[in-house]
């Protein structure tokens, strides 16, 4: 899709209707976080609860089988450390 | 509900019908409420959502969260929208120009478009015996709009039209019981769920769009910036909710009561206390709710078909 800035009203289809489906994938909401989630891999025991409880759904299971944030997506709200078992997922402050 | 073992989380399905890249606010339970009952009910769906937060969150243009058909309406008419598209689709099924591809409509709202402001469109909708869904995602206020008062605040709770001050503490007046209304109904379904109990949720979603005929869910959504809370303590609250008996989960399958979650209750104290919007509570305050929340519960238990 085009962005807002190169399409006037003439280009809005019918009824403004989004044709394409979950387009929202482009839209980038991590740079909105504070602190980003860090997985000590380690202690990782793969239970996917992380994943499940993401509101944003920015926690995406890697090749080995455990879990790590999509910085893209994640606004740092902190419930993956919360709910995590293990303990095993630790927020760090973004400084730059 | 069973206990489930720490593995249970890896047996959801992995797709999508909620994609990342929505502008809900950090650790909006009500967003994960949304992510998994569109993973419940799959790609057959079509949703009619009424104004508030998931509306605007999900649509700002040209985005869409959406990965199913999904229509926005007005904040009064979810329900009936809903209905109407469950008509359409019978009618295109019968003259066979649609395949009968068993596909759920789901209407939902918030808590405002559900017991305030689209109360008898789905009033309505449930008493004409539409086959669909209805899902109400309680966040206990208008939180779009700035944490206005519902009738779904419950008393005590301090929001910007019904604040905390030196006259009156709070909301006065004590949360509607949706669930029992639409139980009033004598719809095939009905059920309360919880964002913090994902299992239980997916489950209960499932079952309303197997049922024919209308049925509702109603799922408390923890929002953290008008409960005032931490945003990583969102699911850790809703779990208190339930365990406290503030939210008893609870399914009512054509009339019949049955307690999802039934153990001794923690005090309401553990529930209230973390909360900015009840700070303000004094002992005497707690203990009303205390005593409140005990005869509710101890009610459903009877209906549920506990020996008095």
């Amino acid at each position: 899709m085009t962005t807002p800035s190169e399409f006037t009203w003439r280009d809005l289809e019918p009824g403004v209707i989004i044709s394409d489906a979950g387009n929202s994938r482009e839209y980038k909401t991590g740079d909105w976080r504070s602190a980003r989630p860090v997985v000590d891999k380690a202690n990782c025991i793969k239970c996917g609860v992380c994943y499940l409880f993401c509101p944003d759904i920015a926690i995406t299971q890697a090749a080995d089988g455990t879990f790590e944030a999509d910085l893209y997506y994640c606004k740092g709200c902190g419930i993956c450390e919360q709910e995590c078992y293990t303990g095993c997922i630790t927020m760090v402050d973004e400084e730059e | 509900m069973e206990p489930l073992n720490i593995y249970a989380s890896r047996l959801v399905n992995k797709q999508e019908y909620f994609t990342p890249g929505h502008k809900a606010c950090q650790g909006c339970a009500e967003a994960l409420a949304v992510r998994l009952v569109a993973k419940a009910l799959g790609p057959n769906t079509v949703v009619a959502s009424a104004t508030g937060c998931m509306e605007v969150v999900s649509s700002a243009y040209p985005h869409t969260s959406w990965g199913v058909p999904w229509i926005h309406v007005a904040f009064e008419n979810a329900a009936a929208v809903a209905s109407g598209v469950e008509a359409g689709f019978k009618a295109l099924v019968r003259k066979g120009k649609i395949p009968d591809q068993k596909t759920t409509i789901l209407g939902m709202g918030g808590d405002g478009a559900t017991a305030d402001i689209g109360f008898q469109a789905l009033s309505g909708a449930l008493e004409r015996g539409h086959d669909f869904v209805y899902v109400c995602y309680d966040n206990e206020a208008y939180m779009n709009t700035g944490i206005q008062r519902s009738s779904s605040t419950p008393y005590g709770a301090s929001t910007t039209t019904s604040p905390a001050g030196k006259v009156k503490p709070g909301q006065l007046t004590w949360k509607k019981n949706m669930a029992a209304i639409a139980v009033a109904h004598e719809i095939p379904y009905v059920a309360t769920a919880c964002a913090s109990y994902p299992m239980d949720l997916i489950e209960k979603v499932e079952k309303a769009a197997a049922m024919e005929g209308p049925a509702y869910v109603h799922i408390l959504s923890v929002c953290p910036t008008g409960w005032r809370i931490p945003t990583k303590k969102a699911i850790w609250i809703g779990r208190l909710a339930v365990e406290t008996g503030v939210f008893p989960l609870f399914e009512v399958v054509n009339g019949r009561y049955k307690l999802s979650f039934d153990q001794e209750l923690r005090p309401v104290k553990e529930y209230l206390k973390p909360q900015g919007r009840f700070r303000h509570l004094t002992d005497e305050m707690i203990d009303t709710i205390q005593k409140r929340t005990n005869s509710d519960f101890e009610k459903l238990r009877i209906k549920a078909g506990a020996k008095t």
